[in-house]
């Protein structure tokens, strides 16, 4: 092990054993060091091993089924050899570990200053009083206002970068060497992310600890880390400093995963500009929400706040937002699965604002949606032949000519036909959204919306999904209205892009002219919060 | 809060009064005469005719309703001539074939009832809670399997067998105990808690099955949650994990059920109470019943609605304790 190594990892190796006799390799004999004080990123797509690889650092697949082999170094001590009880007492206390989804990664049932004493006191054997002044204590080093007064809070009363913050408190708490955080801002808005990020950054420099970053994302790694090491299906791919590695990639691999990266910079994705007529016009469209537990008193959230804009023939108009800002409700009443409260929408010159369903049904021929999530968005137990035929039959095709124009519908979207009478979790996610888009064409629509479609999909996958719904648009003369979080993606796909933030429009504009000189100063902050890419 | 309680008790006092009216409906279409219960074969037509005006049969039968509703409120006086007896509100009736208001009647019998659902559900939680508890945690080793058949077993017995089982075992055969007979708590507790030894062991078996599946579920369930695993990574010692952080996620829906459990035994526990001859509200509903003895089972029908109400009410406010999340409205 090199000197200054607080952590090295020699040929770990993790296998779960299946029930046939045969075994998954999730992680095959992984190398590398993590110096003392440094930061190394760990990246791949899901299935990667990345997370496993995280996990038996601290030793945290002894309660399952799973054969750990290989060294974990952590100065002198092997984390493979210890026994339980050792291991336990390093946990927490010499490494930290984050996690992707800080609400579920809390007690709901504990104040969250109890939570972090309760870590402090088993490895400190603190007093209950000094364990919590130490809770307050890390709280207010990560930036939790009023610390003494919200350590009292159970977690679902904070927000979720507040939680992440909680849960990097914790780890603080017992001062350990190395932080593993696995994912730590996935779940998180851009602006919240670079901020956690920030602070990340901030109690490393404060500190000395070692960071060990696991993600998916390499504008993340880019930004966080100075050595990155690449995985692919269990294998550590290509290691070395992030510059070298994202600049000038030595691997097929991190070369095809790097292209496959929507990027904020770089030349603009060429695009013709529609000039065509609007095909949809939205006025004034607002949507409110009773809050819950809101009782008499008229307790409203306007999701969606006096917001006009029109869809042009043949283009794609991007909506971006943060978690909150509305956009999905605006998408959902654009497709009208949800009535506005006030306000118009007029599609193809005719008013839909308040068109009974009866009276929509032949128009929804025309208006089709494509889902985030393509899981639960497909019905589980309906083989996928009959989940794309079904909007056909609904609109009277007859059975047989229904199946048929489903099979074509699947080759058409790069999905194996012959595949017709299988369920959905046959598929692989990406292959799944494939389904979702061939659902929605199969009505030939003329607007196809989009709410986040490839979020749920590793970048290759996205990419693909991407360059298919890009076809899909030429062919089939579709105008889209894509909606993401993601300002990157919505730069490759759009023509034109709207800015969404508290329900209201902040800036639409044409998306070469957005991204390189935004109006206002919502879009210039969420653009400077993505991490750039080397 | 205060809202959620109003509307609970308004949403309440209408469900009773259907549920009453409902009795009473099933009772007009019966072809018993309650005048001939009360008087005896011998009666003649006269005596019939008087005992049916005392009880106010020989009015409309909404008049009857609106007077037993009235009684609840006021009181009420049961008159024939100058044999008066006057039933103070809250007046559910009075009940002639006892001679008794039916909230004395019931008075009577609560703390049998109270007596016998306590102690069964402090057993039934004990042992359905612990035994669900060292099943999950050995789960699919042979803990496990041995609770969950002992646990299907004892589910799928009926009370009537195994309460039967246990008084064949031990006061035929081993002769441990003297066949129970009740004796209230302020008379001598050590007789009480002897006494009540069976009935309460009969009840709990059935009922800790049930509460073993559950907890068994539910940890295994809050075990797979990602802040157990963050607790691990966090070095916690696995008996405080299990103690403390999985049990809260556990108990939360045990607490509910046994809540609404002890509303629902607390009326309802009629086959153990007549097998052991505990003279509790059960038992009463079995024998008023059987004597359509309609002023007895409309009130105890109004009494179990508002337990089983209550139980429920307290079910929900505890949860709302339990789990700060949960917000009522």
């Amino acid at each position: 092990m090199s000197d200054a190594a607080v952590l090295s990892v020699r040929d770990l190796t993790v296998e779960f054993p299946g029930d046939d006799g045969s075994s998954l390799r999730a992680v095959d004999a992984v190398s590398f060091d993590l110096a003392a004080g440094g930061a190394l990123g760990i990246v791949g797509e899901s299935g990667s091993g990345k997370s496993t690889t995280a996990l038996a650092l601290l030793g945290l697949h002894r309660r399952s089924s799973a054969r750990v082999s290989g060294q974990i170094l952590l100065g002198d001590d092997d984390v493979n050899a210890l026994d339980d009880e050792a291991v336990r007492r390093l946990r927490g206390h010499r490494i930290a570990m984050i996690f992707q989804d800080p609400l579920s990664a809390l007690d709901p049932y504990y104040r969250i200053g109890d939570q972090i004493s309760e870590v402090y006191r088993t490895h400190s054997g603190a007093s209950r009083r000094a364990a919590w002044a130490r809770a307050v204590e890390v709280l207010d080093r990560v930036g939790i206002p009023d610390a003494a007064r919200r350590a009292r809070a159970r977690p679902h009363e904070f927000s979720g970068g507040m939680r992440q913050r909680a849960l990097i408190a914790m780890a603080l708490a017992c001062e350990p060497e190395i932080l593993v955080a696995d994912e730590p801002t996935s779940a998180l808005d851009v602006t919240v992310q670079a901020q956690i990020l920030d602070l990340i950054d901030d109690l490393r420099a404060d500190t000395g600890m070692a960071l060990l970053l696991v993600t998916h994302d390499l504008g993340v790694v880019s930004r966080s880390v100075e050595r990155v090491l690449v995985m692919q299906n269990g294998r550590a791919v290509e290691q070395g400093p992030v510059g070298g590695v994202l600049r000038a990639p030595a691997e097929p691999y991190t070369r095809a995963l790097l292209a496959a990266v929507p990027r904020l910079d770089g030349p603009a994705p060429s695009r013709r500009t529609p000039s065509g007529e609007p095909l949809l016009t939205v006025t004034g469209l607002t949507r409110e929400f009773r809050r819950p537990g809101g009782g008499l008193r008229r307790d409203v959230l306007r999701a969606v706040d006096d917001v006009s804009l029109d869809v042009r023939r043949g283009e794609t108009l991007g909506v971006v937002g943060e978690s909150g800002s509305g956009k999905t409700t605006l998408a959902r009443m654009i497709v009208r699965l949800l009535t506005p409260t006030s306000g118009s929408i007029v599609f193809a010159g005719q008013d839909i604002t308040d068109r009974p369903e009866r009276e929509l049904r032949p128009l929804r021929r025309d208006l089709q949606m494509v889902f985030q999530d393509p899981v639960s968005s497909l019905n589980p137990r309906r083989t996928v032949g009959d989940s794309i035929a079904d909007p056909l039959r609904v609109q009277g095709t007859d059975d047989r000519a229904a199946l048929r124009t489903a099979r074509e519908l699947m080759e058409r979207v790069g999905l194996d036909a012959s595949r017709h009478d299988r369920y959905p979790h046959e598929f692989s996610g990406g292959q799944r959204q494939r389904m979702g888009i061939a659902r929605a064409l199969s009505l030939r629509p003329r607007l196809l919306v989009c709410d986040e479609p490839v979020s749920a999909l590793d970048v290759s996958t996205q990419a693909q999904i991407l360059e298919l719904l890009e076809d899909l648009q030429e062919e089939y003369e579709l105008t889209i209205v894509f909606v993401s979080h993601d300002l990157a993606v919505v730069r490759q796909v759009s023509d034109r892009v709207a800015v969404m933030h508290d329900g209201g429009l902040v800036e639409l504009a044409d998306a070469e002219e957005l991204y390189a000189s935004p109006r206002h100063d919502y879009t210039r902050t969420l653009l400077a919060a993505v991490p750039a890419l080397a | 809060m205060t809202r959620y309680l109003l509307r609970r008790f308004a949403s309440t006092v209408v469900l009773l009064l259907v549920m009453v009216a409902f009795v009473y409906v099933i009772f007009y279409a019966l072809p018993a005469n309650p005048a001939v219960l009360v008087c005896g074969k011998g009666c003649g037509g006269g005596q019939l005719a008087a005992i049916d005006h005392k009880l106010g049969l020989d009015q409309p039968e909404y008049v009857q309703f609106w007077h037993f509703l009235e009684g609840i409120f006021v009181g009420r006086d049961y008159s024939s001539g100058p044999d008066v007896s006057h039933c103070a509100a809250p007046c559910l009736g009075f009940s002639f074939q006892n001679d008794q208001p039916v909230l004395s009647l019931i008075g009577q019998r609560l703390p049998v009832s109270l007596s016998l659902t306590t102690g069964a559900m402090v057993l039934w939680l004990v042992i359905g809670v612990s035994a669900g508890v060292l099943s999950a945690l050995r789960v699919g080793r042979f803990t496990d399997r041995a609770v969950t058949a002992v646990s299907v077993l004892a589910f799928g017995a009926p009370i009537f067998v195994s309460g039967m089982l246990l008084l064949m075992l031990f006061c035929g055969y081993l002769h441990w105990l003297d066949f129970p007979v009740y004796v209230p708590l302020t008379d001598d507790p050590a007789a009480w808690a002897k006494n009540l030894l069976l009935p309460w062991f009969t009840l709990a078996i059935a009922q800790a099955a049930v509460y073993a599946r559950l907890t068994r579920t539910g940890m295994l369930e809050t075990l797979s949650e990602d802040h157990i695993l963050t607790f691990r990574a966090y070095g916690l010692r696995e008996r405080r994990i299990v103690g403390r952080h999985a049990m809260r996620g556990t108990l939360t829906p045990i607490i509910t059920l046994s809540a609404y459990d002890f509303g629902y035994i607390l009326v309802g526990a009629m086959l153990t109470e007549t097998l052991f001859g505990l003279p509790g509200l059960g038992q009463l509903i079995v024998q008023s019943s059987n004597n359509v003895d309609l002023p007895v089972v409309a009130g105890l029908t109004l009494v179990a609605g508002a337990a089983i109400v209550v139980a429920n009410t307290a079910a929900d406010l505890l949860y709302a304790v339990v789990d700060r999340r949960v917000v009522l409205t």
